[in-house]
């Protein structure tokens, strides 16, 4: 264990901009859902009868979960961000254990630091000791804004609990994968996998008759869900995720102890000695294939999924009110289609993210060097450029209609018209894709321009993504909603497509890249 | 620009290189002939990599000017890289590629490689293509850069550093190719700040300090900048040699005389060494090592 306090105090100087501003954004970010709700739902009969349409809905329980107690502010403020929230948590608090022990080691910096005085699970118990550390601050935090928002207490800390909890067993799976993965790119892979199917598993759980179903029991996302907080703030719930981490951290040591440093529990199997990338886009190819196929994969699942509930919607008409309500909307036909049109357009936002993925391996290839290497022959910048943001342009594309596609067939076939939604709702996604390129055109800029503002993007995004789900909650100036690339899409299926809106992002876009790799041509190397 | 003479394969006047406010390059001059070993000898951060990567164009030049075969390596870059090879001081290949799998790509993206010579150097320096480049040790990479390098039949070899990895086996093969790349008629530039092996295999050597290059010649040319080292056994205490001019650092221990004398120093000390009734006498040239501290030790030197 020597050697551990240091370890843990080059990880808090490295991370001491990023995990502060992700605590405080997303306490804020709670506490703000709170006020915003009251004000939209300002009687008790417009918070029930919200709660009652979301738990009427199989759709938004799949998405969402369900609100334990119609009655409760708390509860039905806090709905997009329990299930949901955890699971951001969960992706954060991967990437920050790999961050400081697979990724450590692969960049061999570790190696150095192997040499000095310090165990050789010190890094490991400094890893867990920042993340839990920071897990708990997050719990804290979000608790007292909560509190100061006006909610009761309890149900303050039962829902920090909730987060810490989630933050908290999810750096245990990570640190599991850091140790059982040979590169960090894998380890992130295994543990954002099992953050999605934890998600995955709740969602299934929630809809089943029990309350919740088995699966929900055997997901992380679905324990901090159950602790229900404003809606009974069932503490016990705790000790599953309690229990669960005691039992990860163990396994993870032990891999620690039983493997050499770079290596993995699962063995390097050997390569080709004859090569076959046939040159710069090929290597792009060979780079970017596993991150494309994933997204691809998960995309058409998460469709089907998604496509699969979006008819029941029409369930909640059920209550005479609410008919009345969304007769107004364009009936159940136009409620249907609303939905829809909204699953698209929060899967083509989240299709933001791997264009920023794909994109940003230019700059990871600078700083980890393979670009002198290839930049010394005759392929040039702007061809080495164009072949990566190639897979963030085009494979966002893909990864786009894949989604439509499969959301049209799994509502097509809920309602036996596969001929009809399969093409609909491949062309409503088709729209989506300017925005993402605008994406992948900041990530191209800031690389020129910028390059150690790149991680900035993921920022972005994800202002961007707020935006779109609270801006109009909190009344923000519809010049602030603009910023965001997504307010320009069209809303497809049933909204109207908007020719100059389509060609100002695709415009945009086209301006960042091109502003981008002008930059790029013109900038040292920067490793 | 390109006013270079057309049997210098590189021409670098003037070159100024600045990261932020610190100046890395202060007008560097460096000339290398057409099918000579030149050796660019300088100690750790004296701005050997600075240099390479401004003939890459992989940097861009503050000031001076720059010709590598005649052309501009910022704006002509890719021209310039179709005729030369380069190996990296720090060797960074991707994890999961294997050694052959980068071997040929690089190869590839040269317009092609020999496979002949391929097989030749994998065998020659004991590397196994089939592993995973995440496995291999610093040396192994720096191997999968040389052997890259040395397949690809370029005019102008830019080797930075490219025995820092390898043991004494594989140092001694790389030599062996530098020789074969010298008789081919290729030129070749090869940083270093291992002496011996600049002093084996160089034509002419190039030191740089600080940014800039103090010192250029073939290593006979720079000899004479020092002094030689003389030592002698003696009976006793030779008479005023510490007076004479042109003799430095004269010590005795017990029977053992050791001095530092320039070329006019010569026949005066060995005049007082024979009157001092010298029984053995020792002289040599001096090393690169002393030519080092020569410079490196005067005033204002870096330590
Ligand atoms: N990208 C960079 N930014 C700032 N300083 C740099 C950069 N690259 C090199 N330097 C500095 O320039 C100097 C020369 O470095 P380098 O050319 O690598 O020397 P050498 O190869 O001779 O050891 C060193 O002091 C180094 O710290
Ligand atoms: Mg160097």
């Amino acid at each position: 264990m020597t050697g551990t306090w240091p370890l843990v105090r080059l990880a808090l100087r490295r991370d001491r901009i990023l995990l502060p501003a992700w605590i405080i954004g997303l306490s804020l970010m709670v506490a703000s859902s709170v006020t915003a709700t009251r004000d939209l739902y300002p009687t008790r009969e417009s918070l029930t009868s919200a709660a009652e349409t979301i738990n009427a809905t199989a759709a938004l329980v799949a998405l969402y979960g369900k609100v334990y107690d119609p009655t409760s502010l708390g509860a039905i403020s806090l709905i997009k961000l329990t299930a949901f929230g955890a699971a951001i948590v969960g992706i954060i608090f991967v990437f920050i254990v790999i961050r400081h022990t697979r990724a450590e080691e692969e960049s061999g910096r570790l190696e150095l630091i192997g040499a000095g005085a310090v165990g050789r699970a010190a890094p490991l118990t400094a890893s867990l000791i920042v993340s839990m550390g920071a897990s708990v601050v997050l719990g804290v935090l979000t608790a007292l804004g909560l509190g100061a928002a006006g909610l009761a207490w309890g149900g303050a800390f039962a829902f920090g609990l909730s987060w810490a909890l989630a933050g908290i067993v999810f750096s245990a799976i990570a640190a599991v994968a850091a140790q059982a993965m040979t590169s960090a790119r894998a380890a992130i892979g295994v543990g954002v996998a099992a953050v999605g199917a934890a998600y995955a598993l709740r969602a299934v759980g929630d809809l089943g008759d029990a309350d919740p179903g088995l699966l929900s029991w055997l997901s992380p996302v679905g324990w901090s869900q159950q602790i229900r907080p404003f809606a009974g703030d069932r503490w016990w719930i705790a000790a599953v995720p309690i229990v669960a981490t005691a039992v990860l951290v163990p396994i993870a040591y032990s891999l620690r102890a039983r493997r050499d440093l770079g290596s993995g529990l699962v063995p390097e199997r050997g390569g080709p000695a004859l090569g076959t990338i046939g040159g710069v886009m090929g290597l792009a190819w060979r780079l970017q294939r596993g991150l494309f196929i994933a997204w691809a994969l998960g995309s058409a699942l998460m469709g089907m999924v998604l496509g699969s509930v979006a008819h029941t919607i029409a369930g909640l008409l059920n209550s005479p009110e609410m008919a009345k309500f969304f007769e107004a909307l364009g009936g159940s036909q136009g409620l249907t289609t609303m939905f829809l049109a909204a699953e698209i357009g929060i899967l083509g936002s989240l299709v933001g993210a791997y264009a920023i993925a794909a994109a940003s391996r230019l700059r990871s290839e600078e700083t980890a060097g393979h670009v002198e290497l290839l930049l010394s022959t005759p392929a040039t910048r702007v061809r080495w450029a164009t072949s990566h943001l190639a897979f963030a342009c085009v494979g966002s594309a893909i990864i786009i209609v894949i989604t439509g596609s499969a959301i049209g067939l799994a509502h097509g076939l809920a309602i036996g018209d596969v001929g009809g939604q399969v093409p609909r709702l491949f062309a409503a996604s088709a729209g989506q894709v300017p925005a993402a390129l605008v994406i992948a055109g900041i990530v191209m800029l800031l690389f020129g321009v910028a390059p150690r503002m790149v991680v900035g993007a993921w920022g972005l995004l994800v202002a961007f993504i707020v935006l779109g789900e609270f801006g109009s909650l909190w009344q923000l100036p519809q010049w602030a909603l603009d910023v965001s690339p997504f307010a320009h899409s069209p809303r497809l299926p049933g909204g109207e497509v908007d020719p100059g809106q389509l060609a100002l992002l695709t415009g945009v876009a086209a301006v960042l890249i091109a502003v981008g790799l002008v930059a790029w041509r013109r900038r040292d190397l920067r490793p | 620009m390109n006013t270079a003479s057309p049997d210098l394969v590189i021409d670098v006047r003037g070159l100024v290189k600045n990261f932020g406010r610190t100046q890395v390059l202060k007008g560097l001059d460096l000339q290398v002939n057409r099918g000579e070993v030149h050796a660019f000898l300088g100690p750790n951060g004296a701005g050997k990599t600075t240099t390479l990567r401004l003939l890459l164009g992989l940097l861009r030049s503050d000031g001076g000017s720059m010709s590598v075969l005649g052309l501009d390596p910022w704006s002509q870059a890719a021209d310039v890289h179709r005729r030369l090879a380069y190996v990296p001081g720090d060797v960074a290949l991707w994890p999961g590629l294997s050694g052959g799998e980068v071997i040929d790509l690089l190869g590839r993206l040269h317009g092609g490689i020999d496979q002949a010579r391929r097989t030749e150097l994998l065998e020659r320096f004991d590397l196994d293509p089939t592993k995973k480049a995440r496995t291999y040790s610093k040396g192994n990479r720096q191997k999968v850069a040389l052997v890259a390098a040395l397949a690809t039949d370029a005019e102008l070899y830019l080797l930075d550093e490219p025995t820092a990895g390898l043991d004494p086996l594989m140092e001694a093969q790389f030599k062996e190719c530098v020789v074969q790349l010298r008789d081919a008629g290729r030129s070749v530039l090869l940083s270093s700040h291992i002496l011996s092996e600049a002093e084996v295999l160089s034509d002419r050597v190039s030191i740089i300090r600080d940014g800039a290059v103090v010192e250029t010649g073939t290593l006979d040319q720079l000899r004479h900048l020092t002094r030689t080292t003389v030592s002698a056994t003696v009976a006793r205490s030779p008479e005023g040699v510490e007076a004479l001019t042109g003799v430095y650092a004269a010590t005795l221990t017990g029977d053992r005389f050791t001095a530092q004398v320039d070329a006019d120093g010569v026949a005066p000390l060995l005049a007082a060494l024979s009157s001092a009734g010298a029984t053995s006498l020792v002289s040599h040239p001096p090393t690169l090592e002393e030519l080092f501290l020569s410079h490196y030790s005067e005033p204002g030197g870096a330590p």
